[in-house]
């Protein structure tokens, strides 16, 4: 079976701490995976160097297939993160943000995707403020909001239930299941571990950068 | 889905550097403020001499060009790391190229509006005659201006998450700068006086040589400066 994820020794240092340490594990494709752990344990770590926004120190990490650092030009069309910085400008309207995404991933019609996007979302009557007044709450839906903009194959979420509230939390949910139903993997970094087993497949527990068993 | 060209994806970004811009005007304002003042001090600082002020006209016009270039540049790289919306481009994914022309052209554009506005103070000041060689006088300051930018994007995304960025990017900057900022000065004032040797042929192709070394030396490595290791 094709692989999501594929991780062999992969390990990550910043200065003299190392935040991933040896990590080897595998995730088939259409799998969603539950990442737990402390705080500091390393999971939004693994979550960027899957979303290749930075790479392993030592290992080979290979995501869809692709090795996340030689091959990254191709991999990152199909992974898509919502992590804890949003990835917007703070000056510019939700709808620009999301008008501007849509453009440099060669949406067509982006002026009516955003709109529609805007309006599941709803955000539509914010759709010209700033994202600088935005709640906490508002620039994550704007976040899913630019995940939804693309297709991935595999959706990387870190905390993606902070800072919603109740009605968000359950759009969230929906989300995930939609993007499992379109195939998708799912790999999800939170501290919810009752509701993040119900929305996952497999789970990976992670205590100072190693794989760990689950308390 | 058919993603845009990495000139469209340029066009895209500078467009998004526009928009901002347009929306905060604050740069702007001080942008603008900042070079008056230089210009206007420097002009009291050299007294009411006709023949001198028009003398020190180019190297007064550069120097508040180059101080207002620290001022847009840092303000450039601050807007990308805020929400690290830099990664997010990067990870659109937005081929990092197409990242730094679209930010160089933006740069460039602002510092040349800029220059166009303090042309006519120049000449209220500084008793400048404008009218000699009006066409290549712009093309001395777009040359001039894109100069700056080049560089000054490669060293702005290098300094925009150091600690002491405000310091390091002139630090960086102005040595590199030293020979744009010659040919720059010379070529203005051969554009504002008599120019019987014809040398301003010569101070224009430094600046043209100068442009494309820095703009090939940054495509080349700017896709080293954004992505993290």
């Amino acid at each position: 079976m094709a692989l999501a994820l594929e991780a062999l020794d992969v390990s990550k240092r910043f200065g003299a701490r190392w935040a991933l340490a040896r990590l080897s594990f595998s995730l088939p494709e259409g799998r969603s995976l539950l990442l737990t752990g402390h705080n500091g344990s390393g999971k939004t770590t693994l979550l960027r160097l899957i979303a290749t926004a930075s790479f392993p120190t030592a290992g080979v990490l290979k995501v869809l297939g692709y090795d996340s650092r030689a091959q990254r030009d191709a991999l990152r069309p199909l992974v898509a993160l919502v992590s804890h910085a949003s990835f917007h400008y703070e000056d510019l309207t939700a709808a620009q943000n999301l008008s501007l995404t849509a453009r440099l991933l060669g949406v067509a019609k982006p002026s009516t995707v955003v709109d529609e996007l805007l309006g599941r979302l709803g955000l539509r009557e914010r759709a010209d403020s700033p994202v600088r007044q935005f709640s906490a709450g508002m620039r994550k839906r704007l976040a899913i909001a630019r995940l939804l903009l693309r297709a991935p194959k595999v959706a990387l979420l870190d905390e993606p239930f902070g800072e919603l509230d109740p009605a968000g939390i359950a759009q969230m949910e929906a989300l995930i299941a939609e993007l499992q139903a379109q195939g998708a993997s799912v790999v999800l970094a939170t501290h919810l571990v009752e509701q993040g087993q119900r929305l996952t497949h497999e789970r990976l527990h992670l205590e100072g950068g190693r794989k760990a068993a689950a308390a | 889905m058919t993603r845009p060209s990495l000139l469209g994806a340029a066009w895209l970004v500078l467009k998004k550097d526009w928009q901002i811009e347009w929306r905060t005007r604050a740069r702007l304002t001080a942008l603008l403020f900042f070079s008056l003042a230089t210009l206007l001090l420097f002009s009291f600082a050299m007294g009411p001499d006709v023949t001198t002020l028009r003398a020190h006209a180019p190297g007064y016009l550069w120097l508040g060009l180059l101080f207002a270039s620290v001022l847009s540049l840092g303000e450039s790289f601050r807007v990308e790391a805020e929400n690290q919306a830099l990664t997010g481009l990067v990870l659109t994914p937005v081929e990092p190229r197409a990242i730094f022309l679209g930010k160089v052209l933006g740069n460039a554009s602002l510092l040349f509006g800029l220059s166009l506005v303090l042309l006519p103070v120049t000449v209220a000041l500084y008793d400048v005659d404008l009218g000699r060689a009006p066409l290549k006088l712009l093309l001395v300051l777009f040359l001039g201006c894109l100069g700056i930018s080049a560089p000054g994007t490669v060293y702005s995304a290098i300094s925009a998450n150091a600690r002491a960025r405000d310091v390091m990017l002139p630090l960086l900057l102005f040595p590199v700068l030293v020979p744009l900022l010659l040919a720059a000065v010379s070529a203005t004032k051969f554009t504002l006086a008599p120019d019987p040797q014809e040398q301003l042929g010569s101070w224009l192709r430094l600046l043209t040589a100068f442009d494309l070394i820095y703009l090939s030396v940054g495509f080349l490595l700017f896709p080293k400066v954004v992505e993290e290791d």
